[in-house]
């Protein structure tokens, strides 16, 4: 297990504008961990909020911690054990899958080279890319770039994985693939935040669900504190798509 | 009036309509508050090459339809109609492998190949649209000292762009046959460079081995030339003839081209959908396999960014033929080398060839490794600084210069020593001046998008060419008398300051 603090991420007063705000004062704390689901409706500021966790966007105002580690202060440090992936898979046309991890493993230093090189081995194992690990990535399908992706966000061993979408346009046997290994990662101590609009993925995978809306959390926690922050707009049997409509409903009514 | 649907005059209005929206986007680098500038811009230009034409070409206005007169005006057909053979190839293998509307066309009811038609006719008419701005003022200031008769050089040059687009069409549906969709797009492309470069240098190569110049006009105004060229009479100079009005030639010309075009469009446009899906299935790559797997090396941050940006390039053939295709220039230049050893003179020439060249490749090689990344996020929330991460993409592009260039600077300093060194600091200036407007300039973009890195920043493209030029020249100069090269050297430093204070990093970091 991961010696970690409580917190594996903690947001405070997170604010980006762009023409209008996107993020507006969010407040997010993910325990160590634990799969986490950030929904909501499109233009919700959930992909906003993602990059500027991950390092992508510096926020206008607020606090990022990252494992202890202040994101902004020290991007670098908490860079180190943190990984993002995407709904739209970033690799290298002209490399091979395995290539693409000797340069992953290359950025993040990682120690000894025996050991990224067994661990790359068994990620490709594990993800079904051990036939095409000397193929260039560029004759693959999007599922596979997806899952080569995440070998390369997993090669590492990132405490905090952030995931914007990632079974977005993947077949049911690779979607099943990449859930095993999230699921893995959060039985070994590691933590994921995931954005997604496949609900049933959230209901099922996720220990806590967090609700975005209009740049801000409307309300958070498990599917039955879910049910319950909705009121009497859901009933105890009510499925987490209604439930989530009800507190986006909810929402828009409020502003 | 609007055409019925589905018919090709519809489609005609369709394609016009998407290119000129693309070219407005080229212009403007999708900027419409730009138009005005772009406008602005074009008429200036147009306003100077007709000055320049006028002043330069109006001597040969009024001279008699002499054989050396064909001479010259059928090497010009001739380099403009490879020119533009290179860009339609280019525009063809395009259509080809670009996926854009092609199953929408393909599941709609209408009949594709009037489609496919027009979108052939298209690249054969753009090909001749692309001459004219280069055409246009040569053409009138020829008019304006000669006369109507030069008149006729308008229907030339819409023939020009006929035949080449029947020819572009021609090779590359040959490539697709004989080599297959894979290997064609990447062939098709090295074979149009190659094609647009070949005669210009043939020629330069054939000067400097008969004439020890540099100079094309030597060769094609020599009596050796002149008397092997057919009589006046021949159908060979129907072309030129065309140019200066003879009503005969110019229907001929005219007929032919298109005809060419016309029998182009029957026997391919069934068929382009056909091809083009194939093609798109295809991808377009040479899916290769990479060695046999070995151990992980152990290896720094930077190292790993390095090796990857060398590892991308080589195995990326179509970007290695763009940027290299400046090195084919030097191919004259070294033959050039090649005489002086013997001769004991020439080799100062050199000097700015090499750093001029060193120049324009430093560019493209520091937009793909800066810009061109594909792969943003991954090197953004790598737990490496922003700072390591342009040093060692940096390191890349020097590498490869001192790669390309070092055996050329060795071989100069051995012919003359002192112009070996003016080189080689030359190149050294030039390739980090390059290297620092690109980084200026930068903008993220895919590597596939290099042919359109002159779009994204016009400022960044200009800066670069005259930093070239700027450091070319002081080499020039300084291969002769070093005291003297201060002036251009100075000019150089301000062009690249200028280029420092007016990029988006400069302005950044003022506010």
């Amino acid at each position: 297990m991961i010696s970690s603090p409580p917190f594996a991420l903690e947001v405070r007063g997170l604010v980006k504008r762009f023409e209008r705000p996107a993020v507006d004062g969010l407040d997010l704390a993910v325990r160590t961990g634990e799969f986490y689901a950030l929904l909501g409706p499109n233009g919700a500021g959930k992909t906003t909020t993602l990059r500027m966790i991950a390092g992508l966007m510096r926020p206008d105002a607020g606090s990022i911690r990252i494992g202890g580690i202040d994101a902004l202060a020290d991007p670098v440090k908490a860079k180190r054990i943190t990984a993002w992936i995407s709904d739209e898979p970033m690799i290298y046309d002209k490399l091979t899958p395995r290539e693409y991890l000797e340069f992953v493993a290359g950025l993040w230093a990682v120690e000894p080279a025996l050991a990224q090189q067994q661990r790359a081995d068994d990620l490709l194992r594990w993800l079904g890319l051990s036939a095409n690990a000397g193929d260039r990535c560029e004759s693959f399908s999007k599922g596979m770039r997806q899952k080569v992706a995440l070998a390369g966000a997993l090669v590492h061993e990132p405490r905090v994985i952030i995931l914007d979408e990632p079974l977005t346009g993947l077949d049911a046997g690779s979607a099943r693939q990449v859930k095993t290994v999230l699921r893995e990662r959060t039985r070994a101590g590691g933590t994921v935040i995931m954005t997604t609009h496949i609900l049933e993925v959230a209901e099922r995978m996720a220990d806590r669900i967090g609700v975005i809306a209009q740049g801000k959390l409307v309300a958070e926690g498990t599917l039955a504190e879910l049910r319950l922050q909705a009121g009497e707009r859901t009933d105890a049997s009510a499925s987490l798509e209604d439930t989530f409509l009800a507190l986006v409903d909810a929402e828009a009514q409020a502003a | 009036m609007t055409a019925r649907p589905g018919t090709a005059v519809w489609f005609a209005h369709h394609e016009s309509r998407l290119a000129w929206r693309d070219w407005l986007a080229m212009l403007t680098a999708g900027r419409r508050e730009r138009l005005w500038k772009a406008a602005i811009a074009v008429g200036a230009f147009v306003v100077v090459m007709h000055a320049v034409a006028y002043s330069l070409l109006g001597r040969f206005a009024a001279a008699p339809p002499d054989k050396a007169m064909l001479v010259a005006i059928s090497a010009s057909l001739l380099l403009s109609w490879l020119l533009m053979v290179s860009q339609a190839m280019e525009a063809m293998t395009r259509a080809f492998y670009s996926r854009s509307d092609l199953d929408l066309i393909l599941a709609s009811p209408v009949a594709a190949h009037k489609l496919f038609a027009v979108r052939i006719a298209t690249v054969a008419l753009a090909g001749a649209a692309m001459a004219l701005p280069l055409a246009l003022p040569v053409i009138d200031a020829l008019i304006l000292r000669g006369g109507i008769r030069w008149l006729g050089a308008y229907g030339v040059v819409l023939a020009m762009g006929a035949a080449a687009g029947a020819l572009a069409v021609a090779l590359t549906v040959a490539l697709f046959r004989v080599i297959g969709p894979k290997r064609t797009r990447l062939i098709a492309q090295i074979v149009a460079a190659v094609i647009g470069a070949a005669f210009i240098i043939g020629l330069q190569v054939a000067a400097i081995s008969s004439y020890g110049t540099l100079s094309r006009t030597d060769v094609l105004q020599s009596d050796a030339v002149l008397a092997l060229t057919p009589d006046l009479g021949s159908i060979v100079w129907w072309p030129a003839r065309a140019v200066l009005a003879d009503a005969v030639a110019l229907v001929g010309v005219l007929t032919i081209g298109l005809m060419l075009l016309a029998a182009a469009i029957a026997l391919v446009a069934p068929r382009f959908g056909e091809y083009a899906v194939v093609a798109t299935a295809a991808g377009g790559s040479t899916v290769g396999r990479a060695r046999a797997p070995t151990g992980f090396l152990p290896t720094s941050p930077r190292r790993a960014l390095r090796s990857k940006e060398w590892m991308l390039l080589r195995r990326d053939p179509w970007l290695v033929s763009q940027t290299l295709m400046q090195m084919l220039y030097l191919v004259p230049p070294a033959i050039m080398l090649w005489r002086s050893f013997s001769s004991g003179g020439g080799s100062s020439l050199l000097v700015p060839v090499l750093v001029m060249a060193a120049g324009q490749l430093s560019g493209g090689l520091a937009w793909l490794t800066i810009s061109g990344e594909d792969a943003p996020d991954l090197v953004t929330t790598a737990p490496v600084s922003p700072r390591l991460v342009l040093r060692a993409k940096i390191e890349a592009v020097l590498g490869i210069i001192a790669l390309v260039f070092c055996p050329l600077v060795a071989a100069l300093a051995v012919a003359a020593p002192w112009h070996g060194l003016v080189a080689g600091c030359g190149i050294v200036v030039t390739a980090i001046a390059a290297t620092a407007i690109q980084l200026w300039f930068r903008t993220q973009a895919k590597r596939s998008q290099f042919r359109r890195r002159q779009v994204s920043s016009r400022l960044a493209t200009f800066a670069e060419a005259f930093s070239s030029i700027g450091w070319a020249a002081t080499a020039a100069v300084a291969a002769v008398n070093l005291w003297l090269a201060v002036v251009p050297a100075l000019i150089a430093v301000l062009l690249v300051a200028g280029a420092w204070f007016i990029s988006p990093r400069e302005r950044a970091a003022a506010r």
